[in-house]
């Protein structure tokens, strides 16, 4: 009993220094994170102002705002999103209801994961080599594409995860009726993963839209407002890019409310996917 | 009555013939494989019309794997395969050429787990129906009631049609998944365990609901509940390791079975 005692209390002591430790190291982590959003908050609020919105991006020296950029980012992000939602929950489909095990499916699935975690600027410089060196100029329609190369491997991997989460009874219910394939995956299978669907396309354009680097190469920067997808277009990664590096005041300020619009863009993007996620996970 | 198929040739080794009711389905000679693994070994028998029909016997016996050759369901999965003929209106549906939704439109199925659709009520019930059917919204409205009424469910579910079906009870939803197979006017109800998953009062609507079924459908039903083979059915197969051991009508197979194998596992004297 004696023995035991000991022990017991040796373990307690080493569940205590374990613990000890992994909080540490958790706060370590999280402090940077704070220090980031404290830091980002604190000089992006500073820099917030009505003209933001109003405003083109100036010239050196004098005040401005970010409207096209902000127009631009949205315009090229909803292209991206129409391009590659259809494109992804297709592929996921197929990868989950056709292809399952087969060699074509193994091979997409394993390119699709490749995509997932390809660096972004490879995939600029893939679409400023077929796209822009071609047309020789930047335009919308480039960052677009390379958004949506981006967006479209996030899309079909959830699709893919949601759609086997369907237990194989609600499809053979479904198929015990008389209905074909096709209906019973539009009709049940992919309505009763909804939700899950649409919060991977959430989160892909989450992810995309903060991307810098493939769009440095394909829409590059407009300083006018342009709403002309041949055109380069404006956009917030690029201009905060480009401001940021500056040595003109006026410009480092937009350059910290650029990034606070988007930090608050995809903080709400994430948000709702989250809400929308947890009404719906199927049981 | 009785008869040991296993020690008759399969052209004699019929289903016993009741006055007035034909064979809606005729199995013949019907060897089943998961791959390699033979899951059926020649099987005959005959399912009679507008009566209910049980398999019963031990857990990996067949029975489900029989059922689900009936409505071809097996076809979905890659590896699976049946050899032989199951005649179903003179035809045999084994063969390459048959139209799978049109057969499993008129060879309706309901499984073991609830499986609502997510959707309303209303539309649980429509989706078969449109599929082979276009009726007025009015018309659907009947047909509703008129399935939903059959599968004894129209007084809980009259007031929520709009509602989730995934929001009912499992006993509710189980009576649904029948109401949806009803709607489509099969000729041929396939019950994979329907019960299993559902409290005893569930359960007991579910098996007065079998036998008033049986006035308009032909029923075949998977049980591992002797008491409720016994209850529901008219005729009883005994089923072990694929090969159908006994079978004959339900009274005679229960009190004074030929086999010893049927007598030990209905006595629970198995294993």
């Amino acid at each position: 009993m004696a023995d035991s005692s000991l022990l017991y209390r040796r373990r307690i002591w080493v569940n205590r220094w374990n613990l000890a430790m992994s909080l540490l190291t958790m706060a370590f982590g999280m402090s940077f994170l704070i220090w980031i959003l404290i830091t980002l908050f604190a000089r992006g609020f500073e820099a917030l102002s009505p003209a933001l919105f109003t405003q083109m991006t100036p010239p050196p020296g004098s005040d401005g705002g970010l409207a096209n950029a902000i127009f631009g980012s949205f315009f090229m992000v909803a292209v991206a999103t129409l391009i590659s939602t259809p494109i992804g929950i297709l592929a996921g489909i197929y990868l989950a209801e056709f292809g399952k095990n087969g060699t074509v499916a193994s091979l997409t699935r394993f390119i699709n994961d490749i995509l997932l975690s390809a660096p972004s600027i490879v995939i600029g410089l893939f679409i400023y080599t077929v796209v822009v060196a071609r047309v020789h100029h930047f335009s919308g329609w480039a960052g677009s594409m390379a958004l949506a190369l981006l967006a479209i491997p996030v899309v079909v991997r959830t699709t893919e995860n949601m759609l086997r989460l369907v237990p194989n009874s609600l499809r053979e219910a479904a198929i015990a009726l008389g209905a074909p394939m096709w209906k019973v995956i539009l009709m049940v299978t992919l309505k009763a993963v909804r939700a899950g669907v649409i919060t991977g396309v959430l989160l892909a354009v989450a992810r995309v839209s903060g991307e810098t680097a493939p769009l440095l190469f394909t829409a590059l920067n407009n300083q006018f407002w342009n709403s002309d997808m041949n055109a380069p277009m404006a956009n917030l990664p690029v201009v905060i890019f480009q401001f940021a590096a500056s040595p003109f005041v006026e410009w480092q300020h937009l350059a910290w409310a650029g990034a606070l619009l988007i930090t608050l863009a995809v903080l709400a993007l994430n948000i709702s996917a989250r809400v929308l996620f947890r009404q719906s996970v199927p049981k | 009555m009785n008869l040991d198929i296993s020690a008759l040739p399969p052209e004699v080794a019929a289903a016993p013939k009741a006055e007035g009711s034909a064979p809606k389905i005729a199995v013949r000679k019907l060897d089943f494989f998961y791959g390699k693994f033979q899951g059926l070994k020649s099987i005959n028998l005959d399912i009679a019309e507008r009566r209910v029909t049980a398999f019963i016997g031990p857990s990996g016996c067949g029975k489900s794997t029989l059922l689900r050759t009936l409505n071809r369901m097996y076809s979905l999965y890659p590896g699976q395969r049946a050899v032989g003929e199951i005649l179903f209106n003179g035809r045999n549906m084994l063969d390459p050429g048959v139209d799978l939704n049109m057969l499993r439109a008129k060879i309706g199925m309901v499984f073991q787990k609830p499986t609502p659709f997510p959707m309303s009520i209303h539309d649980n019930i429509a989706f078969g129906v449109r599929l082979y059917e276009s009726l007025s919204p009015r018309e659907m409205d009947e047909r509703v009631e008129w399935a939903l009424t059959k599968a004894a469910m129209w007084d809980e579910a009259k007031d929520k049609l709009k509602q989730s079906g995934m929001a009912l009870s499992g006993g509710q939803q189980q009576r649904l998944c029948i109401a949806r197979a009803v709607a489509v006017k099969p000729e041929v109800l396939l019950l994979d365990e329907p019960t299993s998953a559902l409290d005893p009062i569930s359960t007991a609507k579910i098996e007065e609901l079998i036998s008033e079924l049986k006035a308009d459908y032909t029923i075949a039903i998977v049980t591992h509940n002797m008491q409720q083979a016994a209850r529901v059915s008219d005729y009883t197969a005994y089923m072990y390791l694929g090969e159908l051991i006994e079978f004959g009508a339900t009274d005679d197979l229960f009190l004074k079975p030929q086999r010893k194998e049927t007598e030990d596992y209905i006595t629970g004297r198995f294993g």
